[in-house]
Order: structure tokens, then sequence, then C-alpha cells
């Protein structure tokens, strides 16, 4: 580990380990996304069933759309819809003052923070709900409804590979999220607005290949696809070949791009700080 | 060269307002007013290396603002300032990394983390090699009497113990320079005695260099050698507190304690400030009346119990420093 990376790797760990102790929040989360993905696994199941040509002719299968449910809800917390909230606190309470004394790049010290954040907050509830919906379901007999493996070999390593990609990108959207924190000093309205953005556009909601055909260049090309709807895709064999070159370099276009934009409003908002009283 | 200079430096914050009442909001919406504050209007000093200066003025009147800007976190409007030869806020990584400071109202250590976890992440932080931080880590420890506080979360501790895990949080990467803003506010007697005589020995025995606001006159009177007085966002006084104390209030107070019904002194100089039944609190300037004149006068005209005499109170010293200044709270 090299000394100058030290301060970010460090402030990584304590974060995730410390984000990893709120086991009663994750096993909360966990049932929630677990109900809700059940619920949303039925109706998808009772929708394709009520029309079965124009099921036949669906841009994914059933089989797909299921296992794409299992996954937005297992990757639901890498959904970057909040600000990071030790930003939110720091800029309350004027702790930002502290953050500014650190001999780091705010960017890059917040940017693993958030990172950390998130990945903790994912881990524990991507286990259970892979252990429950990729091998629980099936067990149970419900082998329709359950989370179906990957296409392919190739298929499953570039998931994983754009899944990292995802959460970059997510903890970069996030940073966009915080700078506009820091900026307004107020986190509320911030997340009421990411929220409904996220989710729509990201795929959680509705898989964007479900969308008309006329959006569907624009829907893939837009930065929220890269945080659900490509490792989707390339998981199913959706993008494949080149497609999966394609899928990684829109994740990793829009990272660099947020990441740039990100820092470039960063040091502006932090120009013209003001921490006052004390 | 000094080691700190400041000149001419000069913040001023935009506040919104707002009209008050739920029209005020309403129109708040549609058009928003902002007010500019000049929290500094032209400050200049500058600090030798080992030096220990108080800082002190009325809430309002720019000392914290001052550190923040010495500290990197503020951007001044106008002025200069060099920090052993760089710029705060356009040197920040390399110039924080050399400078240590404590905001006494906030906390830089980690609420749910144990004490010395978050020495730990502060060391990595600042990138201070292992062996070394274990070093100054154990040396702090000892100063600063943190054994026993090592493995609790600091959400657990009492404001005394955090203070002084805060203080030795801003000092774990050796730094020269030493800012510490307002760091006994709320402490208990003990504790403020226990933060002075560490920050005494620290600038005494290793030489760091320490800028501190308080206001707290007694963290003066044991500290510093050298006060400037801050009121407006100007400096009105850059002097030794002997000085200070001497050129703003010469007064002294006598206390009389007569036989019988304290009587109607007419003393020319002589300010009667109480008088109750048998006592009388006086005030004068030994300068114009010496004082074994006046007790000899008023023991020779009246029956005298008991006689003693006081010097004002520094807080005083200082409230009439800023009423003649015209730098009450802003």
């Amino acid at each position: 580990m090299s000394a100058r990376a030290r301060p970010y790797t460090a402030a990584l760990a304590a974060r995730f380990q410390l984000t990893l102790q709120y086991r009663a929040a994750a096993l909360a989360g966990f049932a929630t996304q677990l109900w809700w993905g059940g619920l949303k696994v039925m109706i998808y199941a009772a929708f394709f069933a009520s029309a079965p040509a124009a099921a036949a002719r669906a841009p994914i299968s059933l089989a797909d759309t299921i296992t794409y449910t299992w996954i937005a809800q297992a990757f639901l917390v890498l959904q970057p819809w909040w600000a990071d909230p030790e930003v939110g606190q720091a800029v309350r309470t004027g702790g930002v003052g502290y953050d500014r004394l650190r001999p780091v790049d705010t960017y890059g010290f917040w940017y693993a923070r958030a990172l950390a954040w998130m990945l903790a907050r994912v881990a524990p509830r991507a286990v259970l709900m892979a252990a429950t919906a990729a091998v629980i379901v099936p067990l149970l007999g419900l082998h329709e409804w359950s989370w179906r493996p990957p296409a392919g070999l190739a298929a499953g390593l570039a998931f994983v590979v754009s899944l990292g990609l995802a959460a970059l990108l997510s903890a970069a959207i996030i940073m966009l999220l915080n700078v506009l924190v820091a900026a307004t000093l107020n986190e509320r309205g911030v997340n009421t607005l990411a929220m409904p953005v996220t989710i729509l556009f990201s795929g959680n909601i509705i898989p964007l290949a479900l969308y008309p055909e006329a959006f569907q260049p624009w829907l893939l090309a837009q930065p929220f696809a890269g945080v659900l709807d490509i490792p989707c895709r390339i998981y199913f064999g959706g993008l494949a070949g080149d497609g999966i070159w394609l899928g990684l370099g829109l994740q990793a276009f829009w990272t660099v791009t947020f990441v740039l934009i990100g820092r470039a409003a960063l040091s502006r908002v932090m120009a013209r700080l003001q921490v006052q009283g004390g | 060269m000094p080691q700190i200079l400041v000149q001419d430096l000069v913040k001023t914050f935009r506040v919104a307002e707002r009209e008050p009442g739920a029209l005020g909001a309403v129109r708040g919406l549609l058009r928003r007013r902002h007010r500019a504050v000049e929290a500094l209007k032209g400050v200049s000093f500058s600090l030798e290396r080992g030096e220990l200066l108080g800082f002190i003025g009325p809430n309002g009147a720019g000392k914290s603002t001052t550190i923040k800007i010495l500290s990197g976190i503020l951007t001044p409007d106008a002025g200069r300032v060099e920090v052993d030869g760089l710029v705060p806020w356009k040197d920040r990584q390399k110039h924080v990394g050399r400078i240590g400071v404590v905001f006494g109202q906030r906390t830089q250590l980690w609420w749910d983390l144990p004490v010395i976890d978050g020495f730990d992440l502060l060391a990595a932080i600042y990138r201070v090699e292992p062996a070394a931080y274990r070093e100054r880590r154990d040396e702090l420890v000892a100063l600063l009497r943190l054994e026993s506080l090592l493995h609790q979360p600091v959400r657990q501790l009492s404001l005394g113990q955090r203070m002084r895990a805060e203080i030795a949080s801003a000092l774990l990467h050796s730094p020269s320079i030493l800012f510490l803003d307002e760091p006994t506010i709320g402490l208990d007697a003990p504790a403020k005695l226990a933060v002075r005589g560490f920050v005494k020995r620290l600038n005494k025995e290793h030489g760091v260099t320490v800028l501190l606001t308080t206001h707290d006159m007694h963290d003066i009177e044991a500290l510093a050698e050298r006060v400037i007085v801050i009121g407006h966002g100007r400096v009105l006084a850059d002097s030794p507190f002997e000085d200070l104390r001497t050129n703003v209030l010469a007064e002294r107070r006598l206390f009389v304690d007569f036989e019988g019904e304290a009587p109607e002194l007419v003393i020319p100089g002589v300010v009667v400030r109480a008088r109750a039944g048998r006592s009388v609190e006086l005030a004068f300037d030994p300068a114009t009346v010496p004082t074994p004149a006046l007790i000899a006068r008023i023991a020779a005209d009246h029956p005298v119990q008991d006689i003693h005499i006081e010097e004002p109170a520094i807080e005083e010293v200082i409230a009439r420093f800023y009423e003649q200044h015209g730098a009450g709270e802003a």
C-alpha cells in the first residue's frame, strides 16, 4: 500500500467496519427487499401469463425479468439515491471544517467514505438475498420464481466486473449529491429529488429493456443504466461479445465524467465555504 | 521572518435574511435578501516561532474567522497570510499537515469509535510512520492521562476527558503550530487547569507555537504572555497582558467595614460603588489618590473595623476595554 493512498484506504476501511456494525438495519432492509421482491416477481408472473402472445415477443423473458428483480433487490442499496449522511451532518454541524484540516484531497476522502458506506450496506443484504432467492427458493420447489445463474462463465465474470464499475459509478453520483448538499446545506431536498430519478432510470422499478423500443438507445446510454441495468444485461447475455465492452465502456465513461464534474464543483463550493459560529 | 504573518486580512460573509412571519417566508421564496457581515476589516499581526498568543474579543469579533483562515478552512476576500512560508488556502494540503487545530465546540474524533481507533485513523490520514506514531501516541497518552479512556467510545467520555483526547488527536502528527479555538469552553475547574498546564508545557518544553482564543480570562492570565484584543473585525490592542491590565484599568477597589452605620463619604477622585449597612465599596485610581493616604484619611475620620483592597477582575478589565472601543458583542 503506497503512502499516498494510505489516508483514503484507512478512511474506507474504518467506515466499512463502522457501517457493517448495523446488523439490525441490514436484516430489516433485507426483509423489506425480500418481501418487495417476492411481490414484484408475482406481479411479473401474472403479467406475462395474462398475455402469452405478447410475452413471447417480449425483449426479455419472464425468467430473466425475475432474476433481474432479485438482482435489483439484492443490490438495492447500490442505488445512488441518498447523499452520504456523514456529509450532511458535517455540513450542518460545521464538522466540514475538520475535513478541510486533513492533509488529503477532500473529494477523494469523501469518495472513499461514500464507497465504503455503500459497500458495507450492500454486502450483507446481497449475500442474504442471493442465498434466499438463488438457493432457498429453488429448494422450496419454486424454481421458476428463483434467481437463475448467469448466461455463461464469460457473462458471469463480466457481470462481476460490471458490478464493480456500478459501485464506482454510484459513488461518483453520490459525490455529486454530496456536493449539492454542501452547496445548499440541506440533504433532504437533494435526496427527495435523487430518489425517483435513480430508481426509474437505473431499471430498478422496471427493467429498462421493457420500455418502448424507440427509447432503448437513450435508456442504455444515460448514466443511471450503469448502476443496475448494464450489469443485468451482461448477466443475461443481453449484452454479449462487443456488447460487454460497450456496457463496461459506458459505465467507465460516466464514472470518469462524474468524478471530473464532482471535483470541479467541490473545489468551487469549498472556495466559498462559510463556516460560521464557534 | 515571523512564523505566522497576517496582513490586512478582510473577510465578509453573506448572511441570508428573512422578514419575520409567514408572509416574510413567502416573500423570501421570491426574493432573497442578503446582508453582508464584515467579520474581518483589515487584521494584521505576526507571530514568532515558539510564541504563545492569546486572542480575545467578544462573540462575533472575528477570532474564530481568523483561526479558520489561518488553518486553511476559509478563503479571505483580501489580505496576505503566510504560515511557515505557505499560503494556507492555496497550499492547503501541505499546510494543514504541519498544524494542529482544536475547536472546543466541535469534535474531530469519531463518535462511535474507541479513542484509540480514532487516533489510529488520524495517524493514517496524516501519514505518520507507524513507529513514530506509537511513540508520539504513548507520550501524549501519558501527558494527558488518557490510559483509562483509550478503549472507550468517544460518545461515553465526559467533556473534560473528551477535550484531553481532542488535544492529543491534534498533536499526533507533531505539528509545530497549534491553534486552539476556545479549548476550555464548558470545562470544570480541574479540567481547565489540566488543559492549561498541558498547553503551557507544550509551548515551553517543545517550542510549539500556540495561538488560542478564549473567553476565559484565567486562560489568558495563566498562559499568554502576549494578547491581541479583537473587536468588530479589527485589532484593538496587541500587547503583553500586564500592559493591557495596567493601561486599561489602573483602578483599585477599597472595601471598608465601619464600626457603626457607614458614613456618606465625599472624597475627590473616589467613587462610592456600593454602600449597605456598615460597608462601603470605593473605586479609585492609585495614580491620583495614593492608597495609603486614602486609608489614613478614612481611618482618621471614622471608626473602622476592617479594610481590604482588590484589583478589579480581569473580566471587568476586558469588558471595560470593549466598551471604550465600542466593541460590544457584534
